[in-house]
């Protein structure tokens, strides 16, 4: 009898060359690679020291979008001395090497993690790497994605594998019905509230559950996306018809005889019966609330309706120690209702949250509406395609109507590496994925949240519970 | 890669839970095509004042702890970003190895290809670790990399575990690709049957 599997298991499993111990440690063979312009150019440099070419120059995608401007006029470098530098590396290494390059000005540019999927070119059942650590994204494929380093990156352009430890596994399962206004960020955000920023640290996380079954590709993304912000290397939901009819108009997926003949494998790609997972959670749908952070860690986060809490009350004196400091840094005292929390700032943009059914949401929620004064607020499409396609659906007009800035895309003020960066002292409602000191620029404060939230927290100047919003 | 046998230095105290790579290496410094200049960047926004001048509050700027070579870190120690920038300004600042309880995954593999050691001890042991370090009562240690032992004094040691393959590594200073490519055929071979079964992986 054959011992059941986990679908991590099955997907380690198919993609190992060889054991190299008897630790868990493989070498694993990846199937594709998406490299941007700010974690490679040590990696092309390295390779040119070495004289060594890449292994396979058509497993790689190349896109700019870490440092490029977000303004609406479209410029093929950037203003920025440091980011051009790296743009014009980037370009002069990819045609060196024979990578292909979606540049700032390509019509398919965009945010690595929103363009790899629109173009089809990660499948269900691939072991995907890039040296970004929110690569996980493509788990909502049934692919396994995970962030690697520059160094890793050498190596897999060198050898198309990387020396892999074997991670644990846990099975996240979510069952039940959201509440109207309630997202997949949300469900995303009370699991890393729930489990903590270093809950999955060592993990893969297979997401499970009529919850997820339910959810569009895009709103699965969201979650696997998020999952590295609870520590795991590798988030993913076994495939199924959605993924498959999500996939199916790409321009880059298999055509014909083959599409079919690849469906029919990617319907292998599940976890047995009885296969066994090292830890197991299960959250209720059914309960989850619209989801804020007050801290600097992702999982310092509560319900909307809640208050500040104090570090006095938790029984954990280092825990109390850096909730403190949060606090401090945040310019929150506890017992503030998060409700009415006022803010400068308001940004709908990232790999976590700037896909069209996003987009579509916060629509909902601006139309007809102003931005409160005091408040700039931005939208920053995660792929040219997506801000194409919001202008075609009237959804710009929406936006620009509302008061927004409507921008071109990249990752923008998610890390602020580019020239979308706040200033000290600024209070930010971000669609984004991480609240770190500093993220969206020194001295800035950052509190995460769906984009139908931000999109709400922008027209009332203040965070508040986009359900409210909805009954009137 | 540097390799690592015996190390001896000042250890300083970082026990704040989920220092991500964001406090680590800042933005501004992530803007280069090469991997110098970094130790400037390493904690920048808590390191310096506004004015440029260092910090006197901050820990790697008080006298007894300048020139550290260790760090004993919280829990989660390099979470978020992939950046290997903030391993690299850690390693040009001088810092050989980092000590506590659990590290983010990408940043660990930074921190072993690039020969900075990194220690994983239990919770109990590490929150007195911690603690004694940030008294003050240990200053000084030796890590003996061969011997997984960090040495507080003459009769004092700790014992570390650590994955063979990775102290190999980390002991000969091991060009992972180096390695990997003395495993060309394998993956070969591998690769043309993988490409065989899912045709349109090609």
């Amino acid at each position: 009898m054959n011992i059941p599997k986990t679908l991590y298991e099955k997907l380690i499993g198919s993609h190992t060359v060889c054991q190299l111990d008897d630790k868990g440690h493989v070498l694993l063979y990846i199937d594709r690679q998406v490299l941007n312009e700010y974690t490679s150019p040590q990696a092309f440099s390295g390779l040119r020291d070495a004289n060594r070419d890449l292994w396979r120059a058509n497993t790689s995608l190349a896109v700019v979008d870490h440092v490029n401007s977000t303004e609406p006029q479209r410029v093929s470098v950037g203003p920025q001395e440091g980011g051009a530098l790296q743009v014009n590396y980037f370009a002069k290494n990819c045609e060196k090497f024979g990578i292909e390059l979606f540049d700032i000005l390509d019509s398919r540019q965009g945010i690595e993690h929103v363009v790899a999927p629109e173009q089809g070119f990660i499948l269900p059942g691939m072991t995907v790497a890039a040296g970004d650590s929110h690569t996980t994204t493509y788990g909502a494929l049934g692919a396994f994605g995970f962030g690697i380093g520059t160094s890793e990156i050498e190596h897999l352009l060198a050898t198309q594998t990387l020396i892999y430890k074997k991670l644990k596994t846990m099975r996240v399962t979510v069952n039940g019905t959201l509440g109207l206004g309630i997202t997949s960020k949300d469900v995303v955000m009370e699991m890393i509230r729930d489990i903590g920023a270093s809950g999955a640290t060592g993990y893969a996380i297979e997401f499970c559950g009529s919850t997820i079954e339910s959810m569009s590709v895009e709103a699965r993304m969201t979650i696997c996306n998020m999952a590295v912000e609870a520590g795991a290397r590798g988030a993913f939901m076994a495939p199924d018809e959605v993924v498959y009819a999500y996939l199916k108009p790409k321009p880059r997926v298999p055509k014909g005889e083959l599409w079919d003949r690849a469906v029919e494998q990617w319907k292998q790609l599940y976890t047995d019966a009885d296969a066994r997972f090292d830890r197991e959670v299960t959250i209720d749908a059914n309960s989850i609330e619209p989801m804020v952070t007050w801290g600097t860690s992702p999982d310092q986060a509560l319900i909307i309706s809640g208050v500040v809490p104090n570090p006095r009350d938790n029984i954990d004196l280092a825990k109390r120690k850096s909730m403190t400091r949060s606090l401090q840094y945040m310019g929150l005292q506890a017992g503030t209702a998060m409700q009415g929390i006022a803010i400068t700032h308001a940004f709908i943009g990232s790999c976590t949250n700037a896909r069209i059914e996003d987009l579509r949401q916060v629509a909902e929620i601006v139309k007809e509406q102003k931005v409160a004064d005091g408040v700039r607020a931005m939208i920053v499409p995660g792929s040219s395609k997506v801000r194409a396609q919001a202008q075609e659906e009237g959804l710009a007009d929406i936006f620009i109507n509302a008061g927004f800035e409507w921008r071109q895309s990249g990752c923008s003020m998610c890390l602020a590496m580019n020239d979308d960066v706040l200033n000290p002292g600024d209070r930010c409602a971000s669609s984004t994925n991480r609240n770190f000191e500093g993220r969206q620029g020194a001295g800035v404060r950052t509190h995460l949240m769906s984009p139908a939230m931000v999109a709400a927290a922008a027209i009332k100047g203040h965070l508040c519970d986009v359900r409210d919003w909805e009954i009137n | 890669m540097d390799a690592f046998t015996i190390e001896i230095g000042k250890i300083a105290p970082f026990m704040t839970a989920n220092i991500d790579t964001d406090v680590i290496m800042p933005k501004q410094f992530l803007k280069g095509i090469d991997r110098n200049g970094l130790d400037k960047g390493v904690f920048f926004d808590q390191r310096f004042l506004l004015s440029g001048e260092p910090n006197p509050e901050f820990v790697l700027n008080k006298p007894q702890w300048i020139g550290a070579r260790f760090l004993a870190v919280g829990a989660n120690f390099g979470c978020g970003s992939s950046r290997e920038h903030a391993v690299w300004g850690l390693k040009q600042l001088g810092v050989r190895a980092l000590i506590g309880t659990t590290f983010a995954g990408i940043f660990y593999d930074n921190c072993q290809r690039n020969g900075l050691l990194v220690i994983e001890l239990d919770e109990k042991l590490m929150t007195q670790f911690g603690e004694h370090v940030a008294s003050g009562e240990i200053q000084e240690i030796e890590i003996d990399l061969l011997r997984q032992k960090i040495k507080l004094t003459a009769k004092n040691e700790i014992n570390f575990e650590l994955d063979p393959m990775r102290k190999e590594a980390l002991m000969q200073g091991l060009d992972a690709i180096g390695s990997t490519l003395q495993r060309t055929e394998a993956i070969k071979s591998f690769e043309k049957q993988h490409l065989m079964n899912n045709p349109w992986l090609g």
